[in-house]
């Protein structure tokens, strides 16, 4: 009982320190540039309001352009519940599984792409395109990385694959750093940061993510722009705890559960300054460039694989 | 052999084996010149570390050796070389344009599994800690050829050659520890050698076509019509 | 060991010499002199070879058995003839223009620089040793090739570079694997590449890895064999390069490579049971010879055909090592021996008749015989002895190698008649006009010295006629020593 509601109050964490990480990176970033910065809450504020304002629909809008917000962060927070954040074996551990994982992103950008199309605005049509483009290249990175990781584990389980590492101890694997490095490039691309989109534009020319969400407004656009947090929220956890699970609580003791929050802050906080520095240092590439981006973000995560075949087995 | 139950170090020997082997893909992929020389450098260095570890875990002291030569040479004088034959020549704002540079990465992919295959039973006669990584070192062999037959600027062809050899160099040491030092000597001084004669060639090719572009030189014909 | 030293160290001197002092007028000479000295250390260490049987130098770096001696004969003595011809050859295009003193002395260092190397790797009992020292060759004559600085001669330079660099790699992959199979059935490390060692003890090793590494071996040595498909290198650099180091690379630098081959091959078959290395040879073997006699009939420059030919007869010999057996292995160690002394004889007369006509354009090259009848006769009696003709010695060996494949491989008699055929028409084609056709107006004969061609063509022609009981007790112990069984 106590581990459902342990889990339960895990989802609803996530769900709600979400934005209070993408405040932290505007922070981080505009410290890095010398800029005066927001406050971390800003976010807060910023979804406040926009649930506050009335919803303008355009007059196309089928209930596909309706129900999209709902379906994407409802997926993506299902998403959110899986991921094992400051414990494992929690109940929800059991569909923990990477692959449903993989499956509720792409049942979330499946209906952001149909909604952008559905209102008929060119903007529109141009970021599914895009957006679909660069998935479709993302995705068999993604699978590619987490495989290596169930390779090592012998499962497809977060939650059993971060017990196997941390029962496993401090392991030097090739496979990891290459799967670590194109996952981390892969949420780049994901999730629209800059070298891939840069997410505080609106050039029609460049953005990707920002033009199927053109039309929305009002507790909509709350909600798109809510799991787009979540989204990079759970990459990051993704790539700290799988890679790095040192610290997350395996026991339900007080202890370990806040030894198990505290770690997973500071995990974060530092993965963010690393995305900082990267978005700052870099500047967005050119389009047609994405490609080679991501095939080199898939060459990481299969050379992660096939060292992990060479090297680490047999 | 499992990973869990090896040493520390051993972990590091197979992961630095893993890095040169990605350095052989960023060889493959990189168009800059300068940065091309720089990868080469580093994969010198991570080689040279390498097998300074390697010494380290097996005991085997003429490896120490080794990895000196190897730094003194891949790492330092090579590139350097390089780097100087690129400002003399003045190419070093060249970018190359690598045909389907996609197909290329996954071609080399294909020949690390290739690799696999082909060392796995070698791999299991073996009793190093460093038998795992023939296949790496096989395939940075083979990565280097890939790029000598996917560039046409003679300086990369040259990047790529040298990268073969350190593929063989890797390949000996970590599937025997290394040849006879007499040989090994042998060998660096074929290297240094070759490398000083494709320095002249460098400027033999320019003077007689304009240009480092080895797809220029077409002028000789299997069959001559 | 006294001779066997002099005979590696008079060219290794002999480069360090030239490489001061090869732009002077006696530089020729001096090339002369130090071939012929280590072409004497060469014979007296063949008679002490073959007085004394094997020889193993104290510290094992040298072993000299019965296969390698006859080689080391034949390199020193192609060597010694190559330098009298290239003296007033080289002379001739220093007065021509085409060369610069300067080049003269990089020509002359590093002609002996490629004999040391040869010898090197001829001698050494070290396999990686002999690897240094093909890869050597491969460097000591890449700027060579390229001496006359055209784009062309800069063209094949690096195409030989590249490509032999390449080939020549996958050698050192192979010794790597083949010490690698050694290590662990010799106790001292340090001699687990060494011939005496490894030949004993074949039977232990590893038969995976062996043939993995016979495999790589075959592809790196056979670049520079010159088999198909890895052969592009080879038109170019014979046909730019200047015409002695034409003549010693396809008589010399081709042969060496194979010797390399043909000892793998020794150690492969101790070990792998069946006859995958045999195999594996007389295919590369039969596709060279069938590619190079085609490719012969499409070429326009003179040197690119003989060097196509050169192609025809290294697969020809690589067939016949292939197939294995005393008589087909005493063929090939003939016609190792005559088509390298005829091959290099034509060269030297082919570089002639490039001066006389003033290109190596085949179309170009008229009426030979009429304008300096000795360069004439020379090109059209080799051409008559490398096609095959009795009495010539390829005859006697062709001869051989096809009575040993009618014996076990009787289906591949046809392909083998048909190549020698097609070859034969290939050469015959453009020889009538070259050497009888019509004075082209204002050819003049050139100063030619055909002492080595007239040499190599009557020891060739002697070989022929009758071999002398010497030198077939010697081809005898060699075909013993590799194929384990004695024809006579």
């Amino acid at each position: 009982m106590i581990a459902w509601l342990l889990a339960l109050l895990q989802t609803l964490l996530f769900i709600a320190a979400a934005p209070l990480l993408s405040g932290w990176l505007k922070v981080a970033k505009c410290r890095l540039q010398n800029r005066s910065a927001p406050s971390l809450l800003q976010p807060y504020r910023d979804l406040a309001k926009l649930f506050g304002k009335t919803l303008v629909l355009a007059e196309q809008a089928s209930w596909l352009f309706r129900a999209t917000p709902y379906i994407v962060f409802g997926a993506t927070a299902l998403a959110a519940a899986v991921i094992p954040l400051v414990a494992v074996r929690l109940p929800t551990a059991a569909i923990a599984d990477v692959i449903v994982l993989v499956g509720f992103f792409a049942l979330a950008r499946f209906f952001l792409a149909l909604a952008a199309m559905d209102i008929g605005t060119a903007f529109g049509g141009m970021g599914a395109s895009r957006e679909m483009t660069v998935s479709s290249l993302a995705e068999p990175a993604l699978l590619m990385a987490v495989f290596t990781l169930a390779m090592t584990a012998s499962s497809t389980n977060l939650s059993t694959a971060m017990q196997y590492t941390l029962d496993s101890g401090l392991v030097l694997r090739p496979s990891f750093l290459f799967a670590t490095l194109g996952l981390m490039m892969v949420a780049v691309a994901e999730t629209g940061r800059v070298p891939i989109d840069n997410p505080t534009t609106h050039l029609e020319l460049t953005m990707l993510h920002e033009a199927m969400i053109l039309e929305y407004s009002g507790r909509h656009l709350a909600l798109i722009e809510w799991a787009g947090q979540l989204k990079l929220m759970i990459y990051a956890v993704l790539i700290a705890n799988i890679f790095l699970p040192w610290g997350i609580a395996t026991t339900f003791s007080p202890d370990a559960l806040l030894i198990g929050v505290l770690a997973i802050t500071l995990k974060l906080l530092v993965l963010i300054m690393v995305l900082v520095l990267v978005e700052t240092l870099l500047a967005k590439m050119r389009l047609f460039k994405v490609p080679e981006y991501l095939h080199l973000a898939f060459l990481l995560c299969l050379l992660g694989m096939l060292s992990h075949v060479i090297l680490e087995a047999g | 052999m499992m990973l869990e139950n090896l040493s520390l170090y051993e972990q590091a020997i197979l992961l630095l084996a893993a890095m040169v082997l990605f350095t052989s893909f960023a060889l493959l992929a990189q168009t800059r010149i300068l940065n091309l020389i720089r990868v080469f450098a580093w994969q010198g260095t991570l080689l040279a570390v390498t097998t300074g570890m390697v010494a380290v875990v097996s005991g085997q002291h003429h490896l120490y050796i080794s990895a000196l030569l190897t730094f003194a040479l891949k790492a330092l004088l090579i590139p350097w070389m390089l780097h100087r034959l690129v400002l003399r020549l003045d190419i070093q704002r060249d970018v190359e344009s690598v045909v389907q540079p996609a197909v290329v990465l996954l071609g080399g992919a294909a020949l690390v599994v290739f690799c696999y295959w082909v060392a796995l039973p070698i791999v299991h006669l073996s009793a190093l800690i460093t038998r795992n990584t023939i296949a790496v070192s096989m395939a940075v062999v083979l990565l280097g050829m890939l790029m000598i037959i996917t560039r046409r600027k003679a300086v990369s062809q040259v990047v790529g050659f040298m990268s073969m050899e350190n593929g063989l160099f890797f390949a000996a040491m970590v599937s025997t520890y290394g040849m006879p030092m007499a040989v090994e000597l042998g060998v660096a001084f074929d290297v240094l050698v070759a490398a000083i004669l494709f320095g002249v060639f460098f400027f033999q090719i320019r003077a007689s076509i304009d240009s480092l572009d080895t797809d220029r030189l077409n002028r000789l014909h299997e069959v001559e019509e | 060991m006294i001779a066997l030293q002099l005979m590696l160290g008079l060219p290794l001197g002999g480069a360090l010499l030239l490489a001061l002092i090869g732009h002077s007028r006696k530089a020729g000479w001096i090339n002369v002199a130090i071939s012929a000295g280590s072409f004497v250390a060469a014979v007296s260490l063949a008679l002490g070879v073959l007085d004394n049987g094997p020889l193993l130098s104290p510290d094992k770096l040298f072993y000299i058995d019965a296969f390698n001696v006859y080689l080391v004969v034949l390199t020193a003595f192609v060597g010694m003839t190559t330098a009298i011809f290239s003296r007033p050859y080289m002379q001739y295009e220093l007065s021509r223009g085409r060369l610069t003193s300067q080049r003269m002395q990089l020509y002359h260092a590093m002609y002996q620089g490629f004999l040391f190397a040869m010898l090197l790797s001829l001698s050494t009992n070290n396999l990686g040793i002999l690897w240094v020292a093909m890869e050597g060759a491969t460097l000591a004559t890449v700027l060579l090739v390229s001496l006359y600085r055209t784009p062309e001669s800069v063209e094949a330079a690096w195409k030989y570079f590249i490509l032999c660099g390449v080939g020549i790699a996958q050698a050192l992959f192979g010794t790597v694997l083949l010490f690698f199979a050694a290590e662990r059935v010799v106790e001292n490390r340090d001699e687990a590449l060494l011939w005496s060692v490894l030949h004993g003890g074949a039977a232990q090793m590893e038969p995976t890895v062996l043939a993995l590494a016979f495999v790589f071996l075959l592809v790196g040595y056979g670049t520079k064999v010159g088999l198909v498909p890895l052969h592009n290198w080879l038109p170019d650099a014979h046909s730019e390069g200047p015409t002695p180091m034409s003549a010693v690379l396809s008589g010399l630098l081709l042969n060496v490579a194979l010797y390399a081959l043909v000892r793998m091959k020794m150690l492969v078959d101790g070990a792998v049971p069946g006859e995958l290395a045999g195999h594996l040879m007389m295919g590369f073997g039969l596709l060279s010879f069938l590619v190079g006699s085609l490719f012969l009939h499409r070429q326009r420059d003179i040197k690119r055909m003989f060097s196509y030919s050169s192609i025809e007869h290294m697969g020809l010999i690589t067939f016949a090592f292939g197939i294995g057996g005393p008589l087909a292995t005493f063929g090939a160690l003939l016609h190792m021996t005559v088509h390298s002394l005829t091959k290099s004889a034509i060269f030297v007369t082919v570089g002639h008749a490039a001066h006389i006509a003033g290109s190596q354009s085949i179309d170009k090259i008229r009426g030979l015989i009429k304008t300096q009848p000795a360069v004439g006769w020379g090109l059209l009696i080799g051409t008559l002895a490398i096609a095959g003709f009795p009495p010539f010695g390829v005859f006697t060996s062709e001869f051989l190698l096809l009575t040993a494949t009618m014996k076990s491989w009787p289906w591949l008699t046809l392909p083998l008649l048909t190549g020698l055929v097609i070859a034969f028409s290939g050469l015959f084609r453009h020889l009538h006009l070259m050497v009888y056709g019509d004075v082209p107006a204002g050819q003049v004969a050139v100063q030619a010295n055909m002492l080595p061609v007239a040499l190599h063509l009557l020891l060739v022609l002697w070989l022929g006629l009758a071999i002398p009981g010497f030198l077939a007790h010697w081809f005898n112990q060699a075909t013993v020593l590799i194929s384990g069984s004695s024809l006579l």
